[in-house]
C-alpha cells in the first residue's frame, strides 16, 4: 500500500472523470455532488500521507517502475515525497474541494466540462508534485496547462480569450526551454535514466551549468511569477472564473518556487550561487513593483493578483537566501499564500457573484451589511498582510532572517519595507469596501455568506490561525528535506582553482554560518 | 545456345507493391460494372487489399537481406523499408474511410479514385525501398501521377482544378530537377546504385571539387525539397491542399512527404554519407528556413486547410531537424514522428471533412465556432488531434519533437534544437486558435449537416488512438522504430 497510495491518490480524480463522463450534462447537483465527491476521496487518501511520513530527509512512498525504453533513453514512473512536496501535495488536495464547492452558484453552464477540467488540473498537479523523474516531470508540467487554459478560456471573463492564450503560450516558450536543457543535462550525464537522485550526484562544469540553469529558470520565473515576466498573471487571475483563480494562486504558482527548490538549484549549485543576486534582485522588484502597482488599483481581483506577485517574490528572496531559515520560510510562505490568496479570491467570487462588479468604487460600508463577510475578510486580510498570530507572519519572518543572514543583507533591507507597502494596499482596499458609508442602494439589499460559502471558508480562516499559532509541526516535517537542498545548494561544488587562504577567514566564515548547518571543509566559498 | 542467366529479381521484395497494384487494376474492373450509388464497395474492397498488402510488412520484418533485396540489388525492403510501408498503409487506409463520404456530398463520385490511392501508395512504397536512384525515380513518378489526378479529381470545381494542375506543373518541373540530378551524379560517379555512390564517394575525398557532383547532389536535394515542402520550395503546398478535396489533401500531406523523407534519408545519408559535413550546413539552413516560414505564415491564414498546409510545412522542417542531426536517435525521431503525424493529421481532416458542407464553403476556422460543444465528442478528438500537432504531452506528437530534438541535442546541434522548440511553441498559437473558436466563441450555426457515418467513427477512434496510445505508452513503437533505423 505504501508505494502505490501516491499513484492512488493523483489518478483517483481522472477516475472521478470517467464517473462525470457518463453523467447527462443538466443534471447540475449530480454532476457537482461527484466532483466534490471525488475530491473529498483525494484528500482523505492525502492524509496518511502525513501521518505515516517519517521525518528524515528521504524521499518516501516511492515508487519507481519502468516506463519508456528506447534507444538511449529509459523513463520511469518514479514517484515520491519528501519534506518539500509533502505540505505541498496537501496543500492540493486541500484546496481543490474548497475551489470545487466554490462554482456552486458561480458556473451554470456546461458544469460537466468545467468539473471535468478542474479534476483534470488536480491529476496534473499532483504528478507534478511528485514526480522524481525529470520527463514525468515535465509531461505533468505541460499537461496542467490544457485544462488550465479551458477553465479561463471558456468559463473566463471579458478577455478570457486574451488571457487564456497569452497563459499558455507564455507558459510554454519557457518550458519548452526548460525540455532542451532537460534534454542536454541528460546526455550531458550520458544517458542511463532521468532519474532526479542520480542527477543530484552529477557534477557539470560551471560554464554548462550556468545555461541549464538559466534555461530552468527562466521557465520557473514564468510561472512563479517573477518580475519581469510576471504580466501573464495579473491578466490571467482576473479573468479566470473564481475557482481557476483559487486553483492559479494557490497551487500552480507553487509549481514555480517548488520547481527552484526541487530542480534548478540542486541540479546546478555552482550557477544557483552565481545567479543568487540576480534572482534577488527581480523578486525584491517584484515585491516593491507589485505592491505599488496594487496600490493603485480598481478591481479588487487584479489588486489580489499583484498581491500574488509580491508574496512570491517574498518566497523568492527567501529561496535564494540558500539557508535553512530562508529555504524554510520560503516554503511555508507558499503553504501561507495558498491559504490567504485562495481565500481572498473566494471572498473576492463572494462579492462579484452577488454584485457582478469587482469596482472598489462600486462598494464601501459593506461590513454594515455583511458582517460575518467583513469578519472572515478581516482575518484573511490580516493573514495578507502578516499579522503575527496569523501563518503570513510566520513565513515572512523566517524569510527575512534567513535572507538577512545570508549574503542578501541589503536586499532584505528593501523587501522589509514591502511588509509595509502590503499593509497599505490591502487595508486601503479593506477600507474603501468595508467601511465608511453604505450609500450604495444596491449594496443595502446585500445577503451575507450563507451555509456554503461560510463552510468553504471555515477550513481556511482555521489554518489561518493554526499555521500562524502553531507552525512546528509543518516546520519539522520540512526541516531534514531543507537541510539536504541547503547542503546540495552550498557543498557540492566543482574543484575551483584553490586560491590559498588566510587562515584569519576562516573564523569569519565559521561566524557567518548559519546556526544548524555545518561548514563545508572546502576553501572555494564563493561568499 | 547460350543459357540466359536470369538476374536476382525476388519478387518478395516487392510484394506489398504487387498486392496493392493488383487489388488496383482489379478494382479498375469492379468499377465498370458497380453502378455509382455502390461505389462504397470499391471502398471495402481496398481496405481489405490494403489489409491483405500489411501482411508481408510483418513477414519479412528483420528478415535476412537475401529475402529483402530484390531486383539485383534496386530495391531493399529492409526493416527502414517496412517501417514506412506502414506508414503509407495507415494513411491509405485511413484516407479511404473518409473518402466515401466527401465523395458523394460533392456529386464526384467516381469509383477511380480507389485504384489511384492504392497505385499512389504503391509508388510510395517503391521510393522508401529504392536503393537505386532509377528506382527512386520510379516510384516518384507514379506516385506524382497519381497524385495529380488525385488533386484535381473534383473536377466541378475551380479550386480543385487549380490544385490538380499547379501540383502537375511545379512537380513536373522539380521532378526535372531531380532527374537532372541523378544525372549528373551517374555522370560523377559512374552508377545509380546507392550502396555503389556511397562506396564510390568514400574512396574520393575530394569529390566535392567535382562540380559536376556537387550540382548533382544539389539538385536532388531541390528535388526532394519539393516533394517534402520544405521550404523555399513549398509554394504549391498551400494552393494544392486547400484545392484538393480534402480526404485526398489528407493523404497527400502524410504519404508523399514521408516516402520523400524516405528517399532523401536514403540518398542522403548512405550514398552521400562520406560528405555529410557538407551538406548538414545545407539542411540546416533548409529546416530553420521550413519551419519558420511554415510557422510564421501559418500564424495569418483564416483557411483552416490552408492552415494545416502551412502547418505541415512547419512539421516537415521538425523532421528535417530530425534528418540533421544524422544520428540514430534523429531517423527513429524522424519515422516515429511520420507515424504519429500520419494519426494527428488525418484525424483532424477527417473531422474538416465531416464539418464541411458541398462546395466547401464553411472551411474558414471562423465557421468552427461553438463546435465543441454541439458535437462533444468530436470536438475533443479534434483538440487532441491540435494539441498533437501543437506537441504538447501526453500526445504522440510531443514525443516525436522530443525525439527529433533529442536527436539534434545529442549531436550537438543545440541552436537548431533551440529554434525547434521555439517555433512549436509559436506554432501553439494557430492550432489553439480553432479551439478557441470551437469552445471559447458563441456558435453560429447548428451543425445538423454533420453525420458520423460507422467509417468515420472507425477513422476517428483509430487516429485517437493512433495519438494517445503511443503519447502515454510510446516504448514499444520507438524500440521498433531505433530497429529500422538504417545504421
Amino acid at each position: 500500500m505504501n508505494d502505490t497510495i501516491l499513484s492512488l491518490m493523483t489518478f483517483t480524480p481522472l477516475i472521478g472523470v470517467l464517473i462525470l463522463f457518463f453523467i447527462p450534462k443538466d443534471s447540475h447537483s449530480t454532476l457537482r455532488g461527484v466532483a466534490v465527491a471525488v475530491s473529498l476521496a483525494t484528500f482523505l487518501i492525502s492524509l496518511p500521507l502525513v501521518t505515516g511520513f517519517v521525518t528524515n530527509a528521504e524521499f518516501q512512498y516511492v515508487r519507481d517502475v519502468p516506463w519508456i525504453t528506447a534507444g538511449p533513453f529509459q523513463m520511469h514512473y518514479h514517484v515520491g515525497i519528501d519534506g518539500i512536496s509533502l505540505w505541498l501535495v496537501i496543500l492540493t488536495t486541500f484546496i481543490m474541494p474548497i475551489a470545487i464547492l466554490s462554482t456552486w452558484t458561480a458556473v451554470e453552464e456546461k458544469v460537466k466540462e468545467y468539473m471535468i477540467c478542474l479534476l483534470l488540473l488536480e491529476v496534473g498537479m499532483l504528478g507534478a508534485f511528485i514526480s522524481l523523474d525529470l520527463f514525468l516531470f515535465y509531461i505533468f508540467w505541460e499537461v496542467m496547462l490544457i485544462p488550465m487554459y479551458f477553465i479561463i478560456g471558456i468559463w473566463g471573463g471579458k478577455q478570457k480569450i486574451y488571457a487564456a492564450i497569452k497563459f499558455f503560450i507564455y507558459t510554454m516558450a519557457g518550458s519548452v526551454l526548460m525540455l532542451v536543457a532537460l534534454i542536454f543535462l541528460y546526455f550531458k550525464a550520458g544517458g542511463g535514466d532521468f532519474n532526479l537522485t542520480r542527477l543530484y550526484s552529477l557534477s557539470i562544469d560551471p560554464a554548462t551549468q550556468t545555461w541549464l540553469f538559466l534555461a530552468f529558470a527562466f521557465a520557473f520565473a514564468i510561472k512563479v511569477p517573477l518580475f519581469p515576466v510576471h504580466t501573464w498573471l495579473p491578466l490571467a487571475h482576473t479573468e479566470a472564473p473564481t475557482a481557476g483563480s483559487v486553483i492559479l494562486a494557490a497551487i500552480l504558482l507553487k509549481m514555480g518556487t517548488y520547481g527552484y527548490v526541487r530542480f534548478a538549484i540542486p541540479l546546478f549549485p555552482d550557477a544557483a550561487q552565481r545567479f543568487t543576486p540576480l534572482m534577488a534582485t527581480l523578486a525584491v522588484i517584484g515585491i516593491i513593483y507589485a505592491a505599488l502597482v496594487a496600490m493603485v488599483q480598481e478591481d479588487v481581483k487584479k489588486l489580489v493578483a499583484y498581491s500574488s506577485v509580491a508574496h512570491l517574490g517574498f518566497v523568492m528572496l527567501g529561496i535564494f537566501a540558500l539557508n535553512q531559515q530562508g529555504i524554510a520560510g520560503g516554503m511555508l510562505q507558499m503553504l501561507n499564500h495558498g491559504v490567504s490568496t485562495g481565500a481572498l479570491f473566494l471572498i473576492v467570487g463572494f462579492i462579484y457573484e452577488r454584485r457582478h462588479t469587482r469596482l472598489i468604487t462600486d462598494f464601501g460600508g459593506l461590513s454594515k451589511q455583511m458582517p460575518v463577510f467583513a469578519t472572515i475578510f478581516m482575518i484573511v486580510t490580516f493573514s495578507s498582510i502578516g499579522l503575527p498570530g496569523t501563518n503570513g507572519f510566520v513565513g515572512e519572518f523566517l524569510v527575512l532572517i534567513g535572507a538577512y543572514e545570508s549574503n542578501l543583507r541589503w536586499f532584505t533591507v528593501v523587501a522589509t519595507s514591502g511588509v509595509i507597502l502590503s499593509a497599505v494596499y490591502m487595508l486601503w482596499m479593506f477600507q474603501r469596501v468595508m467601511f465608511g458609508e453604505l450609500t450604495n442602494p444596491k449594496n443595502q439589499v446585500l445577503a451575507d455568506l450563507n451555509a456554503r460559502e461560510v463552510i468553504i471558508m471555515l477550513p481556511l480562516v482555521a489554518l489561518i490561525f493554526v499555521m500562524g499559532l502553531f507552525p512546528t509541526p509543518f516546520l519539522d516535517k520540512m526541516a531534514p528535506a531543507i537541510d539536504k537542498v541547503v547542503q546540495q545548494a552550498k557543498q557540492k561544488q566543482v574543484a575551483q582553482t584553490v586560491i590559498p587562504q588566510v587562515p584569519m577567514s576562516m573564523p569569519m566564515q565559521m561566524q557567518m554560518a548559519p546556526h544548524g548547518m555545518e561548514m563545508p571543509e572546502a576553501p572555494a566559498m564563493n561568499k | 545456345m547460350e543459357t540466359l542467366a536470369m538476374p536476382a529479381i525476388n519478387f518478395a521484395a516487392i510484394m506489398p507493391e504487387t498486392i496493392l497494384s493488383i487489388v488496383a487494376m482489379a478494382l479498375l474492373l469492379v468499377n465498370v460494372f458497380v453502378p455509382t450509388e455502390q461505389k462504397t464497395y470499391l471502398g471495402w474492397l481496398s481496405l481489405i487489399g490494403i489489409a491483405v498488402a500489411f501482411c508481408p510488412i510483418v513477414t519479412y520484418w528483420n528478415a535476412p537481406v537475401v529475402l529483402q533485396s530484390g531486383f539485383n540489388g534496386s530495391v531493399l525492403q529492409d526493416n527502414f523499408a517496412l517501417f514506412f510501408k506502414g506508414i503509407f498503409l495507415v494513411s491509405a487506409a485511413l484516407s479511404t474511410l473518409i473518402t466515401d463520404q466527401y465523395l458523394q456530398r460533392e456529386g464526384c463520385n467516381r469509383g477511380e479514385i480507389y485504384p489511384l490511392i492504392l497505385l499512389a501508395t504503391a509508388g510510395m512504397m517503391l521510393m522508401a525501398s529504392g536503393t537505386d536512384l532509377m528506382t527512386i525515380f520510379l516510384g516518384l513518378e507514379v506516385l506524382s501521377v497519381a497524385l495529380y489526378v488525385l488533386a484535381g479529381f473534383n473536377r466541378d470545381n475551380v479550386k480543385s482544378n487549380e490544385a490538380g494542375l499547379k501540383y502537375f506543373l511545379l512537380g513536373c518541373f522539380s521532378t526535372g530537377f531531380l532527374l537532372y540530378g541523378m544525372a549528373l551524379t551517374f555522370g560523377a560517379t559512374g552508377t545509380t546504385k546507392i550502396a555503389r555512390i556511397a562506396a564510390y564517394v568514400a574512396t574520393q575525398p575530394t569529390i566535392f571539387s567535382n562540380q559536376m557532383f556537387l550540382v548533382g547532389m544539389l539538385l536532388m536535394a531541390v528535388g526532394f525539397s519539393f516533394k517534402i515542402a520544405a521550404a523555399p520550395f513549398h509554394m504549391w503546398t498551400p494552393d494544392v491542399y486547400e484545392g484538393a478535396p480534402t480526404p485526398m489533401t489528407a493523404f497527400m500531406s502524410v504519404g508523399p512527404k514521408a516516402a520523400g523523407f524516405a528517399a532523401f534519408v536514403r540518398v542522403f545519408m548512405i550514398a552521400f554519407a562520406s560528405c555529410k559535413q557538407e551538406w548538414t550546413g545545407l539542411l540546416w539552413v533548409l529546416a530553420v528556413l521550413t519551419m519558420t516560414v511554415g510557422n510564421i505564415t501559418a500564424l495569418y491564414q483564416q483557411n483552416i486547410k490552408r492552415m494545416l498546409a502551412y502547418s505541415s510545412i512547419a512539421h516537415a522542417g521538425y523532421v528535417l531537424v530530425g534528418f540533421v542531426a544524422g544520428n540514430a536517435v534523429g531517423t527513429a525521431g524522424i519515422m516515429f514522428y511520420m507515424l504519429s503525424y500520419a494519426f494527428m493529421n488525418i484525424g483532424a481532416f477527417a473531422i474538416i471533412v465531416l464539418v464541411g458542407k458541398k462546395g466547401e464553403p464553411n472551411n474558414n476556422v471562423a465557421d468552427y465556432a461553438g463546435f465543441g460543444f454541439k458535437h462533444p465528442v468530436l470536438g475533443m478528438a479534434m483538440s487532441i488531434f491540435l494539441f498533437s500537432l501543437a506537441g504538447i504531452p501526453p500526445a504522440a506528437g510531443f514525443i516525436g519533437k522530443f525525439y527529433l530534438f533529442s536527436g539534434a541535442i545529442q549531436a550537438g546541434y543545440i541552436w537548431l534544437a533551440i529554434i525547434g522548440v521555439l517555433n512549436s511553441a509559436a506554432s501553439v498559437y494557430y492550432y489553439l486558435r480553432v479551439m478557441v473558436y470551437m469552445y471559447m466563441k458563441d456558435p453560429v450555426e447548428e451543425f445538423d449537416w454533420l453525420k458520423v457515418t460507422p467509417t468515420f467513427a472507425v477513422c476517428i477512434l483509430v487516429a485517437v488512438a493512433g495519438v494517445l496510445i503511443p503519447g502515454i505508452v510510446p516504448g514499444y513503437i520507438l524500440e521498433i522504430a531505433q530497429k529500422a533505423v538504417l545504421f
